[in-house]
């Protein structure tokens, strides 16, 4: 073997892994342990609770709510977002007429570039930015002030039943550019010739979606679902920062990491906090497997 | 024919008409947030579409100055500018030597650091906050830099290990035989010619981190070392009190601008380098 291998593999490896090991791995292996204790932060020792933790969260109202809220988003998020990413991809990609089969409508590229800006704003940025937006005598009010709704003027997010709505609404709007330009990049790899010839056969622009671009570009919309219902299960951000409370009102926009962070630093439950972590954990694995599963379809591969 | 041209003009009004709504919906909170940082609170509040009578950049001083946007900034390059030269020096060298030497470990080694992917930063955030305290690094810029760069490794290392799988090996043979050591051969030969992934995952890095918001809420408690986004919350709460709008607005869109100014040069590498996180 070459003089020196071992040695530059050492001097390369250790400083990452030890990096990683303390800032990522030990963290992670303590949550487990912690979530069976009922650690204060404070007492040297931690004492072993077993599962206890585990089942207070089910009778916990707050961290009920949270789960609910979640899973509102984790319906709505991913949905309604691959719908619209999908229909804007169409559009760019198979619109154009016959002349410019293939290469899309005119001015694809600027839509694209405006789409995909809101992907790039900080979700504090869009917090701040869309508190605002919906404050009384904001951007909305004044929107709809303006084409004469007047009545549906309100408070958006001191409302009960339109302030987890709206927290919604940011995520969808941030997230679907980034689609669009996911999707399309996928749908300009299908081969011209293919869309031509079911063309050709009488085939109509919903029919060569439906039948051709989709499967097609399936692999895409699989890895899409799996990452939308991470940032559903997510919030945090937002929450924390848009909502009244936060997480109000009335526990309407709570979600599990805003319950997990309030319990670990506000009010010293570390062990509790950590049982909900380990608690997200399982959620998110399981969510991945079954969207990986319930998405699974045959591959359609071009020879 | 004639009768089918015409059909196919109206088709594409109408896809046109549909995708200008959507821009007008991603432009339009951004164009109002403009235009409001311009304005006097009294005009802000008057109505969402009115001009400023006088534009008002004394509300952009204010943000800069007394709401120290200015120094958060400075803050959050500090801080991201040292997690992301870290982590690509890193992260580049793990996924060399995975990608390219064979030592017992090696498979094990890469699943570990890409399990990380899988893990929610929820999960960890309770043992991390007292493991960095008890290092003392709790609200240090060394401190989040390190924490910042240890949770960007995995996907740093996910990505350039493919990259790296699928350079030639010539080159490097060839540098190996005139005498070219094996720290010489990362830096001089690999390196070099993984530079189009270095710069799709140094972009994917540099956004995340500049975006990072859960981190620094709870690691980096000093408001004289906030980050942006932190900042921009705070102030957030703070200027709603005081309800100085104009001077949020203001800071607002200064916190906007070098992300805007960055992705109207580098768009095309900016979109590309973001999706091809997901591609992988």
């Amino acid at each position: 073997m070459r003089h020196g291998k071992y040695r530059f593999l050492i001097g390369a490896l250790a400083p990452p892994l030890l990096l990683y090991g303390v800032f990522v791995v030990s963290p992670y292996a303590q949550a487990f342990y912690l979530a069976l204790t009922d650690w204060d932060g404070l007492s040297a020792e931690a004492g072993l609770v077993g599962l206890a933790n585990f089942a207070d969260l089910w009778s916990d109202p707050l961290f009920l709510a949270a789960l609910r809220n979640n899973g509102f988003m984790l319906i709505v998020v991913p949905t309604a977002t691959i719908a619209l990413a999908l229909f804007f991809a169409a559009c760019l990609t198979l619109g154009g007429g016959t002349r410019r089969r293939g290469r899309g409508v005119h001015g694809s590229g600027l839509y694209r570039i405006l789409y995909f800006f809101p992907q790039l704003l900080s979700v504090a940025i869009l917090g701040v930015l869309f508190q605002f937006v919906y404050t009384p005598g904001g951007l909305l009010d004044g929107l709809l002030g303006a084409v004469g709704l007047d009545g549906l003027q309100r408070s958006w997010l001191a409302d009960p039943a339109t302030a987890l709505p709206a927290v919604t609404a940011v995520m969808i709007w941030s997230a679907v550019g980034f689609y669009v330009v996911l999707f399309t990049a996928a749908m300009e790899s299908v081969p011209t010739d293919i869309v031509e010839a079911a063309t050709l056969d009488g085939a109509g622009r919903f029919t060569v979606f439906r039948r051709i671009t989709l499967p097609l570009v399936w692999d895409s919309v699989q890895v899409a679902y799996v990452y939308l219902g991470i940032l559903a299960l997510d919030g945090f951000a937002l929450v924390q920062i848009m909502t009244v409370g936060p997480g109000g009102p009335d526990n309407a926009t709570e979600v599990i990491g805003l319950t997990l962070y309030r319990s670990a630093f506000t009010y010293g439950e570390f062990g509790y906090a950590s049982a909900m972590g380990v608690t997200l954990f399982f959620i998110t694995l399981t969510l991945t497997a079954l969207a990986l599963r319930a998405t699974k379809r045959e591959r359609v591969e071009l020879a | 024919m004639k009768p089918n041209l015409s059909k196919a003009r109206i088709a594409d009004g109408a896809l046109h008409l549909v995708l200008i709504v959507w821009a007008v919906l991603v432009t339009l909170p951004l164009a109002w947030a403009v235009l409001s940082s311009l304005k006097t609170d009294a005009e802000i509040f008057a109505s969402p579409w009115s001009l400023p009578a006088a534009p008002q950049w004394d509300n952009w001083a204010r943000a800069w100055q007394e709401a120290n946007i200015g120094r958060y900034l400075l803050n959050t390059l500090i801080v991201v500018g040292g997690a992301l030269a870290l982590v690509m020096l890193l992260g580049a060298l793990t996924a060399y030597c995975l990608a390219r030497y064979d030592f017992p470990g090696n498979r094990l080694v890469y699943h570990v650091l890409v399990a990380g992917m899988l893990f929610p930063v929820f999960l960890a955030l309770v043992p991390l906050f007292f493991v960095v305290d008890q290092l003392g690094l709790l609200g240090t810029y060394h401190g989040l830099i390190l924490v910042y760069a240890a949770y960007a490794l995995p996907f740093t290392v996910f990505f350039l290990h493919a990259f790296f799988r699928g350079l030639p090996t010539a080159t490097a043979e060839a540098a190996f035989i005139d005498g070219c050591s094996h720290t010489g051969v990362f830096f001089r030969v690999m390196l070099p010619m993984a530079r189009p992934g270095m710069v799709s995952v140094g972009i994917f890095n540099f956004l995340g981190l500049w975006n990072q918001y859960l981190l620094p809420l709870v690691l980096n408690p000093d408001p004289d070392r906030y980050v942006l986004a932190q900042g921009l919350a705070a102030l957030a709460v703070s200027q709603g009190y005081r309800s100085d709008f104009s001077g949020l607005f203001a800071g607002l869109i200064i916190a906007i601008l070098p992300v805007l100014l960055a992705y109207i040069l580098f768009q095309r590498q900016i979109r590309s380098g973001l999706t091809a996180g997901a591609v992988r």
